[in-house]
């Protein structure tokens, strides 16, 4: 057994060169003797080959090994160790519950499980709606590439260009991927996150603001920082909040300038205005350019409460959920075209006298 | 299974935030490379989709990264787009010292990680993509030796956006045109003269292969391009292969794109920015039908 390979064989080499101390566990050479230390015992004067004794099967040991002597990002290692519970659970609280298999981590909608498999740590990666799912009933996957499929269409099939939308679609498991592999595979789910929080956790988050975000913009995008105050308050509303995006923002109108809207409760942070959100601006900006009209529009007070449940309804995604003939719901389809053929024209215009007729 | 340490692969693609085949090529490439094994890492970044431009360096991590633009020609997203998002310090488009076609690679400190990036030119206009285009040939026709008694047509889109664009179709159809055996090579546009409404009136052979010179299939080519040449579309994307057209029988590809081949092109590109992948390119060659036919 090599210092590789072999956690016992890694100290005693190690613990030679200078002393150790690593989640409860030290160990220091004085006199030629080791004393070997954890938040469970105290065994002093220790020769080398005592030490390794004393160390063989001690999960302290163990967990020195795993945190200490494999390379990995900072990302990755921060991660992983925040899987675990690293900084709030002692190690045999900890292994006692790697060991059985109860360890567990929700990133977004995602379940991560960890478990210590022959010294090495394996993990579990499932959508958060599938936590009590019959393994056998989910498609099982082991290549993390696979994840990219996985997160390219929601349930329905619809396509998601928004990897971090609350819609990631359900029925498959990684049953066992290594460190390396898990981060990889939520890497292809939810790009980006793992290492952004990270630098958020180190206080080292550059987050863009909007105004710099919007300014930075060009060609077709370039018009997006016309938008400001109130209108990125509603931009937000529309893109940013929970409902629609598990990132937590951290962007705001501009230093000092504080957007409204709740910020969400992500795990992971978003540091600037995505893709998506700047293509809807651009949008947004053209419709703001218009000249706000007065309207007479003629309807009764159920056709009015009428039109508001048409536009919450596809705000909230609720379409698919309206029923046939259920008319009782204001957005129901039927309901929908009575209106359309009393109050519109055959264009689909709806009647109504402008103050700026043009 | 790593190679080297401490350098990273990026293409950089344009992808979409409503076709969720327009990213289809640069992941079927970038899987290529990694089973080739070339590069430690391997990552996709694109401007509509995640990663973006702006995150893909944190995420590779590495000290060297190479990137390379699944883009077709030098122009906006190469010069303007790709730089700025990525924050190349003090990136200067004479850097590249191109002509428009001529692109290479130049090097630069990442503004955010300190990574340094060698930043390449597109794949579109490496020389190897006249090969990707001969091969898309190949593999349309099914027929390794096409090319006596049949035309072959390399579309683009044309001036319209940016001239560079044009430059690159040409530059292939000239270079296809001197290396390789087909009776007739042309290049031809979909805003510009010659345009690919005439192709069956243009050719003068009975069978055309028209291979339009763009990185991922979409609306341009599978219903722009195909309806334009007067091929009868079904549906969008379902145009028969091949079609006749007033008595000439056309092969149309689809996006050249989507040739395997052309995750050799990527390579090539890392290589002459500096990348030891020598033993990859064979690997990837082999694997999706690239000969070693030198086009010089
Ligand atoms: S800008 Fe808004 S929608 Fe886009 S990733 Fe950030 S929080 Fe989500």
């Amino acid at each position: 057994m090599d210092r590789e390979s072999d956690p016992v064989a890694a100290l005693v080499a190690a613990v030679a060169e200078r002393s150790i101390s690593y989640d409860g566990l030290s160990v220091s050479k004085s006199d030629g003797l080791y004393t070997f230390e954890t938040t469970e015992r105290q065994v002093t004067d220790l020769t080398a080959s005592a030490l390794g004794e004393t160390a063989a099967g001690d999960p302290f040991v163990d967990n020195w090994f795993h945190w200490t002597q494999r390379s990995r990002s900072t990302a990755e290692q921060a991660f992983l160790r925040w899987v675990e519970h690293a900084e709030e659970r002692s190690v045999p609280e900890r292994y006692s519950a790697l060991t059985s298999g109860v360890v567990v981590r929700e990133w977004g909608q995602l379940r991560i499980t960890a478990t210590v498999v022959d010294g090495g740590r394996r993990y579990g990666l499932r959508h958060s709606d599938d936590r009590d799912a019959d393994p056998a009933e989910l498609e099982r996957f082991v290549d993390p590439l696979k994840a990219r499929e996985i997160a390219t269409t929601d349930d329905k099939g619809r396509y998601r260009p928004l990897k971090t939308a609350p819609t990631l679609s359900t029925g498959w498991l990684f049953p066992e991927l290594t460190g390396a592999s898990l981060v990889e595979a939520i890497d292809f789910i939810y790009p980006a996150t793992i290492q952004n929080w990270a630098l958020e956790r180190e206080g080292e988050l550059d987050v863009t603001n909007w105004a710099d975000a919007a300014d930075r913009q060009s060609g077709i995008y370039a018009m997006v920082d016309e938008l400001s105050g109130e209108q990125l308050e509603w931009l937000t509303e529309a893109c940013c909040v929970d409902s629609q995006c598990l990132k937590r923002r951290e962007w705001d109108a501009a230093d000092g300038e504080e957007i409204d809207t709740p910020h969400g409760a992500g795990a992971f942070p978003c540091r600037e205005p995505c893709s998506v959100v700047i293509s809807a601006a651009r949008k947004w900006t053209q419709i703001e350019r218009e000249d706000t009209e007065r309207y007479t529009v003629e309807l009764t007070p159920s056709e009015k409460a009428q039109l508001e449940a048409l536009v919450a309804a596809v705000a909230d995604g609720r379409i698919d959920e309206i029923r046939e003939a259920e008319f009782s719901d204001p957005a129901n389809r039927q309901r929908a075209r009575y209106l359309r053929a009393k109050r519109f024209d055959a264009e689909g215009t709806l009647s109504a006298e402008s103050d700026r007729p043009n | 299974m790593s190679q080297q340490t401490d350098e990273a692969l990026v293409i950089v693609a344009h992808g979409s935030h409503l076709n969720p085949d327009s990213s289809t090529p640069t992941f079927s490439h970038a899987d290529t490379i990694r089973e080739a094994d070339a590069f430690e890492t391997v990552r996709e970044a694109f401007w509509k989709e995640e990663p973006s431009f702006r995150e893909v360096l944190r995420i590779v991590g590495a000290e060297t990264v190479y990137v390379v633009p699944m883009f077709i020609s030098e122009g906006y997203f190469t010069e303007q787009v790709i730089p700025r998002e990525l924050r190349l310090q003090d990136w200067d488009v004479a850097d590249w010292e191109s002509d428009g076609t001529s692109a290479d690679h130049a090097t630069y400190t990442a503004a955010d990680t300190g990574a340094t990036v060698r930043y390449c030119g597109p794949v579109g206009t490496h020389d190897s993509m006249t090969d990707v285009i001969v091969q898309r040939a190949r593999s349309i026709t099914d027929n390794p030796d096409v090319g006596p008694g049949v035309g072959l047509a390399v579309v683009g889109h044309g001036t319209e956006r940016n001239e560079n664009s044009a430059k690159a179709i040409e530059y292939h159809a000239d270079r296809i045109r001197e290396a390789y055996d087909f009776a007739e090579v042309k290049a031809m546009f979909m805003d510009e003269s010659p345009e690919v409404d005439d192709v069956a009136a243009l050719f003068e052979s009975d069978d055309v292969v028209v291979v339009p010179l763009f990185v991922a299939d979409g609306y341009h080519t599978q219903e722009d391009i195909p309806a334009d040449m007067g091929l009868a579309l079904d549906e969008p994307g379902s145009y028969p292969v091949p079609g006749m057209v007033d008595g000439t029988k056309i092969w149309y590809s689809g996006a050249v794109g989507t040739e395997p081949l052309l995750a050799d092109v990527i390579l090539e590109r890392a290589a002459d920015a500096g990348a030891d992948v020598d033993a990859a390119i064979d690997r990837v060659k082999r694997r999706t039908g690239g000969t070693t036919i030198d086009a010089e």
